[in-house]
């Protein structure tokens, strides 16, 4: 039996699940805030255009969209798999792309910028 | 003592007579404080000697008496009356094939088992005149908790992978492959490798967790798993994209 190629998609897996764990709570909590017009001053329209304007920010957002697009991906995938959906290589197609669809229209808005 | 009237309702299949499975109820005088199993072997006692069913150690150790009751896989011997209102409903292992009422066939699981090689392959062979292999406490605790499991398959019938992929090698078996990998003593990683990375392996696993739920060993068969897809997934890196990491 062939060692398997998961690795490959489950590596940035693992990694998104850990920045969806640490990261996201918190941007869903200010981005909520952000719109009962609460922004907490560190966190100004001009300062996090600044931030995503400069190289590292923009690595960092970059990082922290494109990994957790593709854990998302990647846990749908299984929970189709995990109700019975065995249409697996349509499943994780149809996923994958559209996370890696999601990441580019990242990459290009933060290139913009 | 205070006594109940419980109802249990037994699948039955008798493979010499049944073309299918059907349920058979049954009322039991039970003491409150009984578990499944005994009110099972108080009807076999008592009401009907034709129930079959497994079990030895009435105290969760030997793993036999596996039985889904009111649809959860649980030990017959360690689900307590009290713990359940109105009709009990009693079934083999889901997963398995049934043999005969509440027995199932187990021999897809010990073939499993006997892929991942659960035993240890020394590192380096030595005469017995050079004295046993030692370990120290905290190279036992490394692997304790995985050493555990009293092959009870539980996690077998709790899990829906192994339901729909039945090649899976499966929550115990994986995990009693790497109780051995993490063995201070053990040098057969690479050879169960060849089991454990495969899609049929931890790849097949999709971290549902049912099975650490329903393990009454505390096994955490699902942190096991995930604990191998870290390592076989570094070993993959090493194997694909370190030049001469190929092994
Ligand atoms: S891991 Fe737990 S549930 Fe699975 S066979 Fe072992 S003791 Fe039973
Ligand atoms: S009878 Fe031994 S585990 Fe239940």
């Amino acid at each position: 039996m062939a060692k398997s190629h998961k690795p490959v998609v489950w590596f940035p897996f693992a990694a998104g699940g850990t920045v969806i764990a640490f990261f996201i709570p918190v941007i869903v909590l200010l981005t909520f805030l952000a719109a009962l017009g609460h922004v907490p001053a560190g966190l100004s329209y001009e300062r996090m255009h600044a931030f995503a304007g400069n190289g590292l920010g923009k690595l960092i957002v970059f990082g922290v969209v494109a990994l957790s697009l593709w854990s998302s991906a990647h846990r749908l995938r299984c929970t189709c798999y995990d109700f019975g959906l065995r249409a697996d290589t349509l499943a994780a197609t149809v996923l994958y792309v559209a996370a890696i669809a999601g990441s580019i229209a990242s990459a290009v808005f933060l290139l913009r910028i | 003592m205070k006594e109940r009237t419980v109802q249990l309702e037994v699948l039955r299949y008798n493979p010499d007579t049944d073309t299918e499975a059907h349920f058979q109820r049954y009322e039991v005088v039970c003491q409150e404080e009984w578990v499944v199993l005994d009110a099972l072997n108080k009807v076999k006692a008592d009401i009907d000697p034709t129930l079959n069913y497994r079990w030895s150690c009435h105290m969760a150790v030997c793993g036999s008496c596996g039985m889904m009751i009111n649809g959860e896989p649980k030990l017959s011997c360690h689900a307590f009356l009290r713990d359940y209102e109105g009709v009990i409903r009693v079934e083999p292992l889901a997963h398995f094939p049934i043999e005969r009422d509440l027995v199932t066939a187990p021999d897809d699981f010990m073939e499993k088992l006997k892929r991942v090689k659960p035993y240890v392959i020394p590192k380096e062979k030595k005469p017995i005149s050079e004295g046993e292999y030692k370990q120290t406490p905290a190279q036992l605790m490394k692997f304790r908790q995985y050493s555990m499991c009293i092959n009870c398959m539980l996690c077998y019938a709790a899990c829906p992978q192994y339901g729909l992929t039945p090649k899976f090698i499966g929550p115990a078996a994986l995990t009693l492959a790497h109780r051995y990998n993490l063995d201070s003593r053990d040098g057969g990683r690479k050879e169960r490798q060849e089991v454990v990375a495969t899609h049929e392996g931890v790849w097949e696993c999709t971290f549902v967790g049912a099975c650490s739920e329903v393990c009454p060993a505390h096994v955490d068969p699902a942190s096991a798993l995930q604990q191998m897809k870290i390592t076989s997934s570094i070993d993959w890196i090493v194997e694909h994209l370190i030049p001469g990491g190929k092994s």
